[in-house]
C-alpha cells in the first residue's frame, strides 16, 4: 500500500532537496554590520533594480546613482553643484563659447587602460545613434550636429566631437551653452571603456567585464536584490575615498525598506523609496534628513477648455489656496510653497544669488482677490460654475492633496470640482492628449539652469500639455536660448517666468525638497539638487 | 490514458494559445506604451525606439512575429531592462520562485496535514480548538496582509529572520510562512474533516479489531483515503502558490519572476507581460492535468478515459 504514496513521498523528497540547494544560490555579499577596522562598509537603498549601467542608455535616477559612483565624467559636481574638473586637467572655451578645448589627466579604467579622449567619443557617439535609440540622446543635442545626426539628417562624421589626440578633445556646440560644464558631470556625458566594449558587446550585464573609471568598481549584481561596489584602487582620486564597500539594496516597496533600515539591515534609503505615509513619525524620531531638490510640484489647468480659458478663473484658483496649510497637513516633508515656478537652486548671473532670489514672489495668496477675480470672469460666488475634474496618478500620494485643494475651493470659492485618479501611463496619456480639466503634475530639472523649467512651456511643446500658447514667452525664450551672455539670458528667463506666471497655464503648489533617511554615523554623504546621491567621500564612524 | 492525455494536451495548448491572444491584443490597447514617460521625449528619438524595437509595425505583423518567436522559446527582449531578454529574466528569476513555492508547497502539505490529523484524532479537545482556531485565521487574512505582519513582528520586532533579501535559508522563512499560510488553513481543514469521516467506517474499525497499532491505521488505512479531498485542492492550491507569490516576492523584495508579472504591466513592458503571462498560464494548466492523473493513483476508483470509455 506504501507504493502508491510515492507521488507523495517523491515530490516531498525532491522538495525539500531542490529547497535546500536553491537556497544556497545567489549572492552572499555580506550586509552591514560589524567590520575589521580597515574596511568601511555601507548599505542603501537608491530605489529599484536598474533599467541599465550602461550610462549612454540609462535615464532614471537609481541607476544614475549607481553610475555617478562607478563612473567619472570629464567634471564631477561638488557639494553645492559646482561642476569642478575631473578627468578633465584643463578646459579652454572660445570666446564665441562654441569651442571647448579639453585636456584629459592621465587616468586609468579600473582593468589598467588609460582613459582617453577616444573612450569619450565612443561613449557619446553611441548615446546619439539612432540605432542604439537612447531615450536620453537628447542630453547631446548642445553639440553641433548632434541632433542631425540623431534623427538621421547628418552624418556621424559632422557631429562636432574630435578628438586631437589620445588625451585632448574638441567639443563644437550648436550655440552657445553657458551651463555645458555642469553637463560634463551628468551621467549621459561619462565615457565607457572602448576596447571592452567592443570586446564585450554585453559589458554592462555583468561584474566581469563591467568596466569603469569613478571611485567604485562593481564586484556583484544579483538582479532586484543587490548591486555591490568596491573601492576602485586604479581610480585617480583613489586616496580621497575611505569607503571599501558600497552595497546597493534594490528594494521596489518603500515600507519593506524602511522595516529594514529600522531593524538595522539598511544604512539609508533614498527619497525614492521613503514611504510618504511615515515621513511624520520619521522626522519626529530625528532620522528624516532634508536637502534642495530641483524640482516644482503644480497643477495643470486646460487652457483650451472653458472655463479654465479665461485668465481671470485660472488666477482666482491659484489664489484660493493655502499653499503652507497644504504642505503642513499634507505633503509633509517640509517643502517650500511655490510662488513662481523655478525652484530655488539654481544661480543667477550674479554671483552668490539665485534666480529664485533675483526673481523673487511672483504672486500672493490673496482670497478676496480671488473672489474679485472669479466674479469678474463671470461666477459670483462661484455661481453658475461648471464642475472640473482634478486628474491625477493613482501610484503617488496625490489623491489626499488633491482632496484638500477640492475643499479649499469649495470653501474659499464656492465651486465644486471632482476627483479622477487614473494608473501613471494612462494619466499621463491623458495630460499629452489634453483629456483632462485640471491635472496634477511635477517636474525635476535635468540639469541645473532656469532653461530646463522653462523652455517646456513654448508653444506646442512636448511637456506643454496645456495647450498654452504665448507669443512674448516664446520670444523670451528664444532670447535665451541663442545668448551666450549669463546675464541677458537670465533677464529673458526672469522676463519669460513673469509671462508664465501671470498668466497661469499652471498653478505652482510647492519646490519639492529632497528627503531621505540615514544613520547618524554616515558622513560626508552628497547629495545633490538634481537627485544624484555621491558615497565618494563617505566615511563610516564607529 | 494515452488518448485521454493527448486529448488534455491538446486543449491546454488551445488554452495558452488563447491566452497568448487575448492578452497580446489587451496589452497594446491599454494607453500608454513603453517609452512613454512623464518626460515628452523629443520625436525623432521616439522614431529611433520604435523602429528599434518594432512598434511601427502593423499590430497583426508583431502577433505574428511574436507567435513564431515563443515558438522557438524565444521570449524577446524586455523593453525595461537594456540589453537583456525575457529568457534572461526567466533563468534568472525563475529558480528563486520555485525554491520559495517548493518550501511552501512542502510546509503547507506537511504542516497542513499534520495539523488535520492531531485535530481529527484529539476531536473536540485543545489541539483540535487551537487547529481549528490557526486554520480559520489562516484562510481568512490575506497573504499581503500576513506578510507585511511578519515582516514587522518576526522580521524587525525580534531580529529573528530579516525582513528583506535572498541568498540565506534564513531569508527563506517568512516568505514560505506568508505564502503557505492559507494553503496550510486549507489543508487541515479538509484532513480533519474527511478523517473523521473516514475514522468511522467500518473498514477501521476492522482494523482496530485486528489489534492493529493506531499509527499503522491512521497511515495506512485512515490517511491515504482520506488525502482524496486534500489532491482536490491542488489544483487551486498551485494557482495560489503561484499567484500569491507575486505579492510575497514583492514584499519580501525576492528576485524571483512573480513580481515581474506585477511590475511589467505599469512598464508596459510588452515582451515580459507576455512571458511572465505564459509562463504562469502554462504552469497552471500542467499543474491541474498533473492533478487529474494523481487523482487515479490516490483513488483507484477514479478511472481517467476519453469521453466515450466513460
Amino acid at each position: 500500500m506504501f507504493k502508491n504514496h510515492k507521488w507523495l513521498v517523491t515530490t516531498t523528497s525532491i522538495a525539500l532537496v531542490l529547497g535546500v540547494v536553491l537556497t544556497g544560490c545567489g549572492s552572499t555579499a555580506p550586509t552591514a554590520g560589524t567590520t575589521p577596522s580597515k574596511e568601511m562598509k555601507m548599505s542603501y537603498a537608491p530605489g529599484s533594480e536598474p533599467k541599465t549601467l550602461d550610462p549612454q542608455m540609462s535615464n532614471g535616477i537609481p541607476e544614475m546613482i549607481m553610475e555617478m559612483n562607478m563612473f567619472e565624467g570629464l567634471m564631477r559636481l561638488d557639494k553645492d553643484s559646482n561642476p569642478q574638473n575631473a578627468i578633465a586637467d584643463s578646459i579652454t572655451v572660445s570666446p564665441d563659447g562654441l569651442i571647448y578645448t579639453i585636456k584629459l589627466k592621465d587616468t586609468k579604467w579600473n582593468n589598467g587602460n588609460p582613459v582617453t579622449a577616444d573612450d569619450f567619443k565612443f561613449a557619446w557617439m553611441h548615446a546619439l545613434n539612432p540605432e542604439a535609440a537612447a531615450e536620453y540622446a537628447y542630453q547631446l543635442f548642445y553639440i553641433k550636429n548632434g541632433e542631425a545626426y540623431n534623427s538621421k539628417k547628418a552624418n556621424a562624421e559632422d557631429v562636432g566631437i574630435k578628438v586631437v589626440d589620445p588625451k585632448t578633445m574638441e567639443i563644437t556646440l550648436e550655440s552657445p551653452t553657458p551651463y555645458f560644464k555642469s553637463l560634463l558631470a551628468f551621467p549621459t556625458y561619462y565615457p565607457v571603456n572602448k576596447n571592452n566594449v567592443e570586446a564585450n558587446p554585453k559589458w554592462n550585464l555583468q561584474p566581469e567585464t563591467f568596466v569603469s573609471n569613478g571611485p567604485f568598481k562593481m564586484q556583484s549584481w544579483s538582479h532586484n536584490d543587490k548591486l555591490v561596489l568596491v573601492k576602485n584602487s586604479n581610480y585617480w582620486d583613489a586616496n580621497s575615498v575611505k569607503l571599501t564597500e558600497l552595497t546597493f539594496n534594490l528594494v521596489s516597496d518603500g515600507k519593506a525598506a524602511l522595516t529594514a533600515y529600522e531593524a538595522g539591515q539598511l544604512d539609508g534609503i533614498d527619497q525614492t523609496a521613503v514611504p510618504i505615509s511615515d515621513l511624520d513619525r520619521l522626522r519626529k524620531a530625528g532620522s528624516l534628513k532634508t536637502s534642495p531638490y530641483l524640482g516644482t510640484y503644480f497643477y495643470r489647468f486646460n487652457v483650451t477648455k472653458k472655463p479654465l480659458d479665461n485668465t481671470k478663473v485660472r488666477q482666482a484658483l491659484a489664489l484660493a489656496i493655502n499653499r503652507q496649510a497644504l504642505i503642513d497637513n499634507v505633503f509633509k516633508a517640509g517643502q517650500t510653497p511655490a510662488l513662481g515656478y523655478v525652484p530655488g537652486g539654481v544661480p543667477d548671473a550674479e554671483t552668490g544669488k539665485t534666480f529664485r532670489e533675483v526673481g523673487g514672489e511672483l504672486f500672493k495668496e490673496d482670497l478676496t482677490k480671488a473672489k474679485q477675480l472669479l466674479a469678474e470672469a463671470g461666477y459670483p460666488d462661484g455661481k453658475n460654475f461648471p464642475e472640473l475634474s482634478i486628474l491625477y496618478n493613482t501610484n503617488g500620494s496625490h489623491q489626499l492633496p488633491a482632496q484638500a485643494i477640492q475643499d479649499m475651493w469649495a470653501k474659499n470659492l464656492g465651486i465644486n470640482v471632482k476627483l479622477v485618479g487614473q494608473e501613471w501611463k494612462v494619466y499621463q496619456r491623458s495630460q499629452q492628449d489634453l483629456q483632462y480639466d485640471i491635472s496634477r503634475a511635477g517636474w525635476i530639472g535635468d540639469y541645473i539652469d532656469p532653461m530646463t523649467f522653462m523652455d517646456m512651456f513654448v508653444t506646442q511643446g512636448g511637456n506643454n500639455q496645456t495647450g498654452w500658447s504665448n507669443a512674448d514667452f516664446d520670444k523670451d525664450i528664444e532670447t535665451a536660448k541663442k545668448s551666450g551672455d549669463q546675464k541677458v539670458r537670465m533677464q529673458a528667463m526672469h522676463d519669460a517666468e513673469k509671462v508664465l506666471v501671470n498668466d497661469m497655464p499652471i498653478m505652482p503648489i510647492y519646490y519639492y525638497v529632497n528627503y531621505y533617511v540615514l544613520k547618524d554615523n554616515i558622513k560626508g554623504l552628497i547629495q545633490l539638487p538634481l537627485g544624484f546621491t555621491d558615497f565618494k567621500n563617505v566615511t563610516v564612524e564607529k | 490514458m494515452a488518448r485521454y492525455l493527448f486529448g488534455r494536451i491538446v486543449s491546454a495548448l488551445l488554452v495558452v494559445w488563447l491566452v497568448v491572444t487575448l492578452t497580446f491584443f489587451l496589452m497594446h490597447a491599454i494607453p500608454g506604451g513603453p517609452f512613454s514617460s512623464e518626460k515628452i521625449l523629443p520625436p525623432a528619438i521616439m522614431e529611433n525606439i520604435n523602429q528599434r524595437y518594432h512598434l511601427n509595425d502593423p499590430l497583426a505583423n508583431q502577433y505574428l512575429d511574436y507567435l513564431k518567436n515563443i515558438a522557438h522559446f524565444n521570449f524577446g527582449p524586455t523593453f525595461r531592462y537594456e540589453g537583456r531578454t525575457v529568457n534572461d529574466l526567466f533563468r534568472e528569476g525563475l529558480p528563486k520562485t520555485i525554491a520559495l513555492g517548493l518550501v511552501a508547497t512542502v510546509l503547507a502539505l506537511v504542516g497542513g496535514t499534520m495539523m488535520g490529523i492531531i485535530a481529527a484524532l484529539k476531536q473536540n479537545k485543545a489541539p483540535d480548538y487551537i487547529a481549528t482556531f490557526l486554520a480559520t485565521i489562516g484562510v481568512s487574512v490575506p497573504s499581503f496582509v500576513l506578510a507585511t505582519f511578519l515582516q514587522y513582528f518576526v522580521g524587525f520586532k525580534t531580529h529573528w529572520f530579516p525582513p528583506i533579501g535572498w541568498g540565506e535559508a534564513k531569508n527563506l522563512v517568512l516568505p514560505a510562512l506568508a505564502l503557505s499560510a492559507y494553503p496550510i488553513a486549507q489543508i487541515t481543514r479538509l484532513t480533519r474533516s474527511s478523517m473523521l469521516d473516514v475514522l468511522n467506517q467500518d473498514y477501521i474499525r476492522t482494523a482496530k479489531s485486528k489489534g492493529l497499532p493506531g499509527y499503522i491505521i491512521v497511515l495506512r488505512h485512515a490517511l491515504r483515503n482520506a488525502l482524496i479531498p486534500v489532491v482536490t485542492f491542488m489544483g487551486p492550491f498551485f494557482a495560489y502558490i503561484l499567484t500569491g507569490n507575486f505579492v510575497v516576492e514583492y514584499v519580501f523584495n525576492i528576485p524571483g519572476i512573480g513580481q515581474f508579472f506585477v511590475t511589467s504591466i505599469g512598464n508596459r513592458d510588452y515582451p515580459v507581460i507576455m512571458g511572465t503571462t505564459i509562463l504562469f498560464a502554462t504552469l497552471l494548466v500542467t499543474f491541474n492535468l498533473l492533478v487529474d492523473i494523481a487523482y487515479t493513483v490516490v483513488d483507484p476508483r477514479i478511472k481517467l478515459t476519453g469521453r466515450k470509455g466513460a
